[in-house]
């Protein structure tokens, strides 16, 4: 049996809201996946937890008449992937979540989730940080929009005050559409286990001319926090994509993330495939660049 | 906290049922304690091994991380569901068949997994096969047996279907 102290369950956002407000020592539940094992490890036992399970308004992505992506907060990772506009226009994302844990974790844990939780090796967040996603929270003054880049304080904190609902990822369309993206996780295993160092690249190419119109680059477990590599991305944009290119993209992200040591991996490791993944993952959003234009270069 | 229960319906096997469960009690408690289904494992009860996999409105899951209150309304299926008037599913039989079975206790959960993954139909390679069950661990045969098993069943049924 889990130490939980007391359980409310919310229908509705504004029920969680003012659960929540009520509540104020209550933790917000939705897969569990992480809330259940913090209580059976003791970390978190004894607390009261707020169910946002059954709150069916967060829950799927839409697509609005702007062309911005809404994914709601509640949506499982696995139907993530499967999602048909996830998959037409921002297939990264459904790829990375595909590497959480297993089939079953992934069945349960939630986007919303992954990113409150404010785990710096998160596998969706690198890939949220790069479309410069903003976050719609509901809270009793009728709600605010956050950009997710703001969201993160410090190894496991996150800027989500009592009271306050994660209650969609928002990508608009100018972040996305022309932007090919490409997750790359480091672990030592294929399946369940956590990233040592990930890193979600996504770029705007101009395949014609061969050049880097704009590109982000996104790490997790680089920093206390998921961190971008904005002196790298300011150093490359614009300019010809070549072999030049990839090499200084390589050590500039070394010279720019602070990894640390950890039983997982040692930094000097850790900024070795920092650069390598980096790399990688630019490369393989410039061919997918290229298979667009080979296409017909579909527009969103 | 106070001993209050919560009146829980929802579908087991085909079959209704109405449990009173603590809210604090994982699924796996009401299906092993309450419902006497003990196919489901008590494993690392921190859903990393899988031995508590059931399926849920067609999805695996782990039970032991699934509070008993979340199945009001669920679908729910366990090994015992699987056979029928005492036949064995043909995954069941393959994995005998492949030698996919040793100390057996994973073998509930790894079924569970292949289950859903040949009601979906698709003909998968074995490097899928293997990651659509990597949320099942197996500390004595060293996996091949079950990919084996899993791969045989999926051959057949694509044969059946030409």
């Amino acid at each position: 049996m889990y130490d939980i102290e007391k359980y409310y369950n919310a229908k509705t956002v504004s029920e969680a809201v003012s659960l929540l407000k009520e509540h104020p020592d209550a933790r917000i539940i939705s897969g569990g996946s992480d809330v259940l094992i913090k209580i059976r490890e003791g970390r978190m036992a004894g607390t009261s937890l707020v169910s946002i399970r059954d709150v069916e308004e967060i829950k799927g992505i839409t697509r609005n008449e702007d062309g911005d992506i809404l994914i709601g907060a509640g949506t499982v990772f696995s139907h993530i992937t499967a999602d048909p506009i996830i998959q037409k226009y921002i297939p990264v994302l459904g790829e990375a979540v595909d590497q959480v844990g297993g089939p079953q974790i992934r069945n349960i844990g939630t986007i919303g989730g992954n990113i409150c939780n404010g785990a710096v090796s998160a596998d969706s967040v690198p890939t949220v940080f790069s479309y410069n996603s903003l976050l719609h929270i509901a809270n009793e003054d009728g709600g605010r929009i956050a950009p997710v880049r703001e969201f993160y304080l410090g190894p496991g904190r996150v800027d989500l005050h009592p009271g306050e609902v994660l209650t969609h990822v928002v990508i608009p369309k100018k972040e996305y559409a022309g932007y090919h993206g490409h997750y790359i996780k480091y672990s030592m295993r294929n399946a369940m286990d956590i990233a040592t160092l990930s890193c979600s690249v996504v770029s705007k190419i101009d395949t014609a001319k061969n050049i880097l119109e704009d590109v982000r680059i996104t790490f997790g477990v680089a920093a206390p926090v998921p961190y971008r590599c904005v002196e790298t991305e300011e150093k490359l944009k614009g300019r010809t994509l070549d072999e030049g290119l990839y090499q200084e993209l390589e050590e500039s992200v070394r010279g720019e993330i602070h990894p640390r040591d950890s039983w997982r991996a040692s930094r000097d490791f850790r900024l070795q495939i920092g650069g390598e993944i980096a790399k990688r993952a630019l490369i393989r959003t410039a061919e997918l660049a290229g298979e667009d234009t080979c296409k017909g270069g579909e527009e969103a | 906290m106070k001993k209050e229960k919560i009146l829980v319906q929802c579908v087991v096997n085909g079959e209704e049922v109405a449990e009173y469960v603590d809210p604090r009690e994982s699924l796996l408690d009401m299906l092993r304690n309450h419902l006497g289904l003990t196919s489901v494992k008590r494993g690392c009860e921190v859903g990393e091994c899988g031995a508590c996999t059931v399926i849920i409105d067609g999805e695996t899951i782990d039970s032991c991380i699934y509070l008993a209150v979340w199945a009001e309304g669920k679908n729910i299926r366990t090994l015992e569901g699987l056979e029928k008037n005492g036949e064995l599913t043909r995954i069941q039989e393959a994995f005998i068949e492949e030698g996919a079975v040793q100390c057996g206790f994973c073998t509930p959960g790894f079924i569970m997994s292949a289950t859903v993954l040949l009601e979906q139909g698709k003909e998968l390679t074995r490097e899928e096969i293997k990651k659509k069950m990597s949320g099942n661990l197996c500390r004595c045969t060293g996996y091949q047996n079950i990919v084996n098993a899993v791969e045989k069943v999926m051959r057949e049924n694509t044969e059946k279907a030409e």
